[in-house]
């Protein structure tokens, strides 16, 4: 080979140096309190703290509300909707909304880095998804505010009143984002219910809505853990509940909501399936796998969790998925060149090491790479389990952290049988470079988005939603208007 | 110094198919055996493909890994000219910045190779005589290809016999897009051949091939055949060398080397003009084929402008200021 050109030669490893993202951009309050009639107000309750999951540091108290606390911020949102947010002309609202976008976008970085601070995701997920994606939202969804005869929901779709949310702690801004934005393009007024360890990007929210002077009480705020969510679904005077989470929250939501007039949508957990074929495009097919079960920390409701691969490539694959698992960069979520992130909290980490521990005691075989994890905070390598079978826990249950699955099938019809072979049906993934066998398993699987040749891509334009115990409803597009809108023939 | 051709070379035969590493012994044995291998290798799916060369794009790359990474690229740099314009003199004042392209700091690292047509190669050699840095010359009808085998192996031995220690050779665009693998592969083999001891690069010409399928096939029929390097580009077509096409050709590298045991270099040439477009492809080749990749052994940068943003980058690392244009020599 050629030779070396000189002595002074730099040496070959490309260690990168920190690169982190400076956290002075954003003001944390010492504490905080509830977001109601447009106003920052005392809860009740007793105060929680939220703390930073990489370090376990504090962040800041924050005001729990009860019920009393929820009753006044419905009664605001109830004022709002019938005074003002309801009778506004469809395109004033739009205004509004248009004005939360651009404030989103003005105020990306400052969000993108207090969402990484609570959350403990990575801020290049943060700032390249979350946040683009919460004002994408936002934007799609100003659109439509003044278009709602055209969405074929009928000549004159109605909002529904008070809308309560419960969102997860997965992607907080980003899912708050998902819920307000149609609820209010749709003449709806929200009371919203950030998760517990969570609720700083909510509460930086609160503050936009001051700033884009949107109306008193049509966005109420209410923090707080377990209690305060449910004193929000079980208020009486609330038109419509919203919820994304757990199933099992979800199936307790749903029985207190059975039998009143609230309208109600879950989005809750999934297992999804990503199917490679022998035909598929490898490299990206690995990239897939990664983006697929490691993105967020495979924080998320639709992460494709179970891996299945057919069983001619199965070497292959998992020969370049544990290559590519070797060089992600798992700490500093600030850090600019981090793929991999903190867990959320102690809790959530504890139940990633028990459905772990319990695969390996059920046969399966744990791969991990060699990482160096920070003392402090609540971390767990990325994550692979081969010679897994359907019938293990870790095939059926979500685990909802970096831990992938990998099941083998041999023909098209086994795979399909596989990948359906859950209580759940959120999303799935198809990995071959034949379109005709896409389409033919795409319309087999029961799941409510199919990825082909990609995984985890979203948008506000598409609606998102499950089948089975994954819930029910769609959020984005058009279809998720529909969740917020009264057409009249539902009496 | 000579530019006689080689009086056999007009006549030059093929010489026996070139044996090919185990578990591939087989694939060169017909035209179809070969067609059936290349295009059975696994597809590149080009939005996937972008979308992580884009995210590796996103890689900060501050203080002390950006001086690694800037000497490094320096250290990789084949400062090329490929003008008709081109003259001994021309050639004499790149060998002279190739040597030493920061005349203020001793502590610069010198370029990989100096890149130039054949008949310019003996200038080339004799001024970097005793530096180590090599001489490049671009043969086999650079750049577009078009002439018989018969040409294209004298154009080689006569570059060789000027001195150049590295060929870089242009694959036959035609046959490859014809279907015509084998042809492709022979003359390579050709070529490997007539060039002796020097290295051989294998230019691929992707701009002409334009999907990541043919980039993949034509990279494993270039390794296969003997290439030392690949490279994406004469620079004379646009495209030249862009992120997906360079990842692909990684990853060709990468799954070479782990099927057969020899590594083979990667030189996207063309288009790199920025240290920001440079560090993008070290960290492509970081996170893609790894470490061993990172030495100008196995991994060349094709360029001429760019030395000189490397050189104000580093001065910038240095001092803290950034400096104009003529802070740095003009080539």
């Amino acid at each position: 080979m050629a030779t070396p050109p000189s002595p002074d030669r730099p040496s070959s490893v490309f260690e990168y140096a920190p690169a982190p993202e400076s956290r002075s951009i954003v003001d944390i309050a010492p504490s905080y309190g509830l977001f109601v009639d447009g106003e920052f107000v005392d809860g009740s309750g007793e105060a929680m703290k939220t703390v930073n999951p990489a370090t376990e540091e504090v962040l800041s108290e924050v005001a729990v509300g009860t019920a009393d606390d929820v009753d006044r911020a419905v009664k605001a949102a109830r004022r709002a909707h019938s005074r003002v947010w309801g009778p506004m002309r469809p395109a004033d609202r739009g205004k509004y909304l248009f004005r939360i976008a651009r404030l989103l976008q003005e105020r990306a970085r400052e969000f993108a880095v207090l969402e990484s601070l609570d959350n403990g995701k990575p801020i290049r997920e943060s700032r390249d998804v979350d946040v683009p994606l919460a004002a994408a939202h936002f934007f799609y969804h100003a659109g439509w505010a003044d278009k709602l005869a055209h969405a074929g929901l009928g000549p004159d779709p109605r909002p529904l009143g008070v809308a309560c949310q419960v969102i997860p702690w997965n992607f907080p801004l980003l899912m708050l984002a998902w819920k307000v934005a149609p609820a209010l393009a749709t003449g709806n007024t929200v009371v919203l219910k950030p998760a517990e360890t969570t609720p700083l990007t909510a509460l930086l929210f609160a503050e936009v809505c001051r700033q884009a002077d949107l109306p008193p009480g049509v966005v109420n705020i209410v923090t707080g853990a377990g209690e305060t969510g449910r004193a929000v679904v079980e208020h009486d005077d609330v038109d419509k509940v919203a919820f994304t989470g757990s199933t099992e929250v979800g199936r307790s939501i749903a029985r207190a909501v059975a039998g009143t007039r609230k309208k109600l949508t879950l989005e809750l957990g999934g297992k999804a399936a990503n199917i490679v074929f022998d035909d598929a495009p490898i490299d990206q097919a690995v990239e897939g796998i990664v983006q697929g079960i490691f993105f967020n920390q495979g924080h998320v409701c639709c992460a494709g969790s179970r891996l299945l691969v057919q069983e001619n490539v199965h070497d292959e694959v998992i020969a370049a998925l544990q290559r590519r698992i070797g060089t992600l960069r798992v700490g500093d979520p600030l850090d600019k060149n981090t793929d991999i992130g903190a867990i959320n909290s102690a809790e959530q980490l504890a139940r990633i090491r028990e459905l772990s521990d319990v695969g390996e005691a059920e046969g399966a075989t744990r791969w991990q790479p060699a990482c160096d994890l920070p003392d402090r905070g609540f971390w767990f390598p990325p994550t692979v389990f081969t010679g897994v079978s359907p019938a293990h826990r870790i095939a059926r249950d979500e685990v909802f952290g970096p831990v992938l699955s990998v099941l083998t099938f041999r023909t098209p019809d086994e795979a399909v049988a596989k990948a359906n072979n859950t209580t759940y049906g959120l999303s799935a993934g198809i990995w071959s470079e034949k379109g005709s066998r896409i389409l033919a398993i795409a319309d087999r699987l029961r799941a409510g988005v199919v990825w082909a040749n990609t995984f985890n891509q979203f948008d506000p334009t598409s609606p998102f939603g499950g089948y089975k115990q994954s819930g029910y409803g769609r959020e984005g597009g058009r279809h998720g208007l529909a969740a917020y809108l009264s057409t009249g023939d539902e009496q | 110094m000579t530019h006689v051709l080689d009086p056999h070379a007009l006549t030059a035969e093929t010489p026996p198919r070139r044996e090919l590493p185990t578990p591939y012994a087989d694939v060169t044995r017909s035209e179809s055996a070969f067609r059936a291998f290349l295009h059975g290798l696994p597809g590149v799916d080009q939005v996937g493909a972008q979308s992580r060369v884009a995210m590796l794009g996103t890689r900060s790359i501050k203080t002390t890994s950006k001086a690694w990474a800037i000497d490094t690229a320096i250290s990789m740099v084949d400062l090329t000219t490929l003008e008709g314009a081109d003259t001994p003199g021309k050639v004499r004042s790149l060998a002279a910045k190739a040597r030493r392209p920061d005349p203020t700091d001793p502590g610069c690292p010198p370029v990989a190779a100096v890149c130039v047509y054949g008949d310019l190669a003996g200038i080339a050699k004799e001024a970097l005589a005793g530096t180590g840095i090599n001489v490049a010359a671009v043969a086999t009808a650079f750049p577009s290809g078009r002439a018989s085998l018969a040409v294209k192996l004298a154009d080689v031995r006569d570059a060789v016999a000027n001195g150049a220690d590295e060929i870089d050779m242009v694959i036959d665009r035609g046959a490859f897009l014809s279907g015509r693998y084998l042809d492709v592969f022979d003359e390579i083999v050709a070529v490997k051949e007539a060039c002796g001891e020097a290295h051989l690069k294998v230019i691929l010409e992707t701009g002409e091939l334009v999907t990541l399928d043919a980039v993949r096939r034509a990279s494993w029929l270039a390794m296969l055949a003997g290439g030392d390097f690949i490279k994406t580009s004469t620079g004379k077509v646009s495209p030249a060398a862009t992120l997906p096409v360079c990842l692909v050709m990684l990853e060709a590298v990468r799954d070479f080397r782990a099927a057969t045991g020899r590594q083979v270099g990667v030189k996207p040439a063309g288009g790199i003009r920025t240290t920001k477009d440079a560090v993008k492809h070290l960290v492509l080749v970081n996170e893609t084929a790894g470490p061993d990749w990172l030495t100008p052994d196995r991994f060349r940068i094709g360029a001429s402008s760019l030395l000189n943003d490397l050189l104000l980058q580093r001065q910038k690392l240095r001092t803290g200021h950034y400096s104009g244009p003529d802070h740095v020599s003009v080539d």
